[in-house]
């Protein structure tokens, strides 16, 4: 394989990841613009989607898209759940005790999981026979295709929300002005309640996909990828929607690039040293205004 | 002409700070009152204690014979009382129309919103050229109005202004001072907080002076306006 189908074929690769880490970073950053809170537990979030995606595909029998469907309703109240009994009693209380009280919640759903699913891998069932486009000397496989195509759904379906919609407006208010929201009759509860269900929705439809792409999740799966998808969201600008999209899928294009052409060792250290360079160099992020934050 | 606001010696906090001491006043139907006072005597918080952003920690404020102290904000808004809050507070990253949109969240009637839409249009047309813009973007003056027409949007009947007049220019300060004597002639009663007491008492039927927490004086606009001691405190002599 020459080098410039080497290149188009990592990209591809690239993107796929990417829009697995976008679709979790979507949720960071929505949550984020919302209430201020890094939800360090929205990687286990999208562990759990992946769980119920694969009952429902081994136990159930239905296709991927209803099981992604019936994976998105469940965790979105899930994540209803957990901001309802985290998080809500928390509003007045300093960033730091929620902050905390995220990596708790974190680590129960880590380990109420192992509890019930076992701490073992699943394999997750291949969902439909291994078909390949070939493009000349590149290809792109049928897990691939359903990745970029729900994805893209996904982030369309979004956008329309956030944009259009009377709750993406009273959305897109408590993020600006939580009080004067108030003032326009919005019920800010109500409304954040609704953004940790689409944020939850979001990534458990990444976990789905991701048990399609890689076949196995286990219950520590969340992890690293929320990890990742946090450092997307602060490198398009933590806060702004276009930004985790931009930033999930250029993080996960580096990452293919840097194991194709270096070494996958050095994949998740790429990832990280691009947290490090945006923090010193645009801490705001790609699309984020340049103002500092006050301390 | 009844009573459509009263409050009964309500006492705020901000944590350890008591901001509000045992406050007692009231707003009949139709009328424009005022509460004025100095820098920190504690007009906001009154005005954010009536909205719903603040609970009182005793007292009673009724509202067309209900009681609405301790309801949550958007329900205060709900119950046909809206605010224009200190320093406008508007939408900055959403277009002049969104703004409105925002004003008229908790209503349902469409007919109704869009026609309240055009009377706050034609009472600002100003916004109606700019509808499409960043509220950000807007003159200090423009974004008053917008702050103003949002919250007519909710089709109030009681308004809280909350310093209509900070920080623009004489003329314009005169503008918006008739637009609110129109609104009120239109039907809609309002209780303005101001710091420039003279221009409030001139348009006001009635008035309250808040001093540190307390109210000091209270009468017809006209006659407190007159009074030696609202005079040097509050009018520059
Ligand atoms: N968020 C807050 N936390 C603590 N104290 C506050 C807070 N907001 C206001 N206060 C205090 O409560 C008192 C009343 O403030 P308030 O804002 O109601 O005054 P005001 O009459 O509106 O003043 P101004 O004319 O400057 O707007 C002041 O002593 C102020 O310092
Ligand atoms: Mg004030």
């Amino acid at each position: 394989m020459d080098f410039a189908s080497q290149f188009v074929q990592q990209l591809i690769n690239g993107i796929s990841l990417g829009s697995i880490y976008a679709l979790i970073a979507l949720g960071y950053t929505m949550i984020y613009g919302i209430i201020k809170l890094i939800n360090f537990a929205h990687g286990d979030i999208y562990m759990v989607g992946a769980y119920i995606g694969f009952f429902a595909i081994t136990m159930i029998h239905v296709s991927i898209v209803p099981a992604l469907l019936i994976s998105m309703v469940v965790t979105g109240l899930l994540g209803m759940l957990v901001e309802r009994l985290a998080y809500k009693p928390l509003r007045q209380a300093p960033r730091i005790s929620v902050l905390i009280t995220a990596i708790g919640v974190s680590f129960f759903l880590e380990y109420t999981s192992m509890y019930f699913v076992s701490p073992t891998p699943r394999t997750f069932p291949a969902v439909f026979d291994n078909v390949s486009l070939h493009f000349g000397s590149f290809m792109v496989n049928g897990q691939q295709l359903l990745i970029f195509g729900i994805t893209f759904i996904l982030m369309v379906v979004l956008t329309y929300i956030v944009q259009k919609t009377k709750i993406g407006k009273a959305m897109r208010a408590v993020s600006f002005d939580v009080e004067t929201a108030q003032l326009m009759g919005i019920d800010a509860d109500r409304v954040i309640s609704i953004t940790f269900g689409i944020g939850s929705a979001l990534a458990a439809a990444a976990g789905v996909l991701v048990g399609v792409y890689y076949n196995s999740i286990d219950p520590l799966m969340g992890i690293m990828p929320g990890l990742k998808a946090f450092v997307a969201a602060v490198l398009g600008g933590i806060g702004i929607l276009p930004g985790a999209m931009a930033g999930g899928l250029i993080l996960g294009v580096i990452e293919a690039l840097v194991s194709g052409f270096i070494s996958s060792t050095f994949r998740d250290a790429a990832a990280f040293a691009i947290l490090i360079l945006v923090l010193l160099f645009k801490p705001s992020g790609l699309l984020g205004k340049n103002t500092r934050e006050k301390v | 002409m009844g009573t459509m606001l009263q409050i009964d010696d309500i006492n705020v906090y901000y944590g350890a700070i008591h901001a509000i001491k045992g406050i007692s006043l009231k707003v009949d139907q139709g009328e424009i009152v005022t509460l004025i006072g100095a820098n920190g005597a504690g007009k906001s918080t009154t005005l954010r204690t009536i909205s719903g952003l603040l609970k009182p920690k005793s007292g009673k404020i009724t509202f067309e014979g209900k009681n609405i102290a301790g309801l949550p904000a958007h329900a205060i808004v709900k119950a046909g009382i809206s605010q224009v809050p200190e320093g406008r507070r508007i939408f900055a990253n959403m277009t002049v129309q969104e703004n409105l949109d925002l004003g008229a969240y908790a209503r349902q009637d469409t007919d109704g919103v869009a026609k309240d839409l055009k009377v706050v249009f034609e009472r600002f047309p100003r916004l109606l050229e700019r509808k499409n813009q960043e509220a950000g973007t807007l003159s200090g003056g423009e974004q008053q109005m917008l702050a103003m027409g949002r919250a007519l949007m909710s089709r109030p009947r009681l308004l809280l202004l909350d310093e209509p007049s900070m920080g623009l220019a004489p003329l314009l300060i005169k503008e918006i001072f008739s637009i609110i004597q129109d609104i009120n002639q239109t039907g809609t009663t309002i209780l303005l907080v101001e710091q420039n007491a003279n221009m409030a008492l001139s348009i006001a039927n009635r008035a309250y002076v808040l001093e540190t927490g307390r109210i000091t004086l209270s009468g017809e606009a006209q006659k407190l306006a007159a009074s030696e001691d609202v005079r040097k405190a509050y009018l520059g002599g």
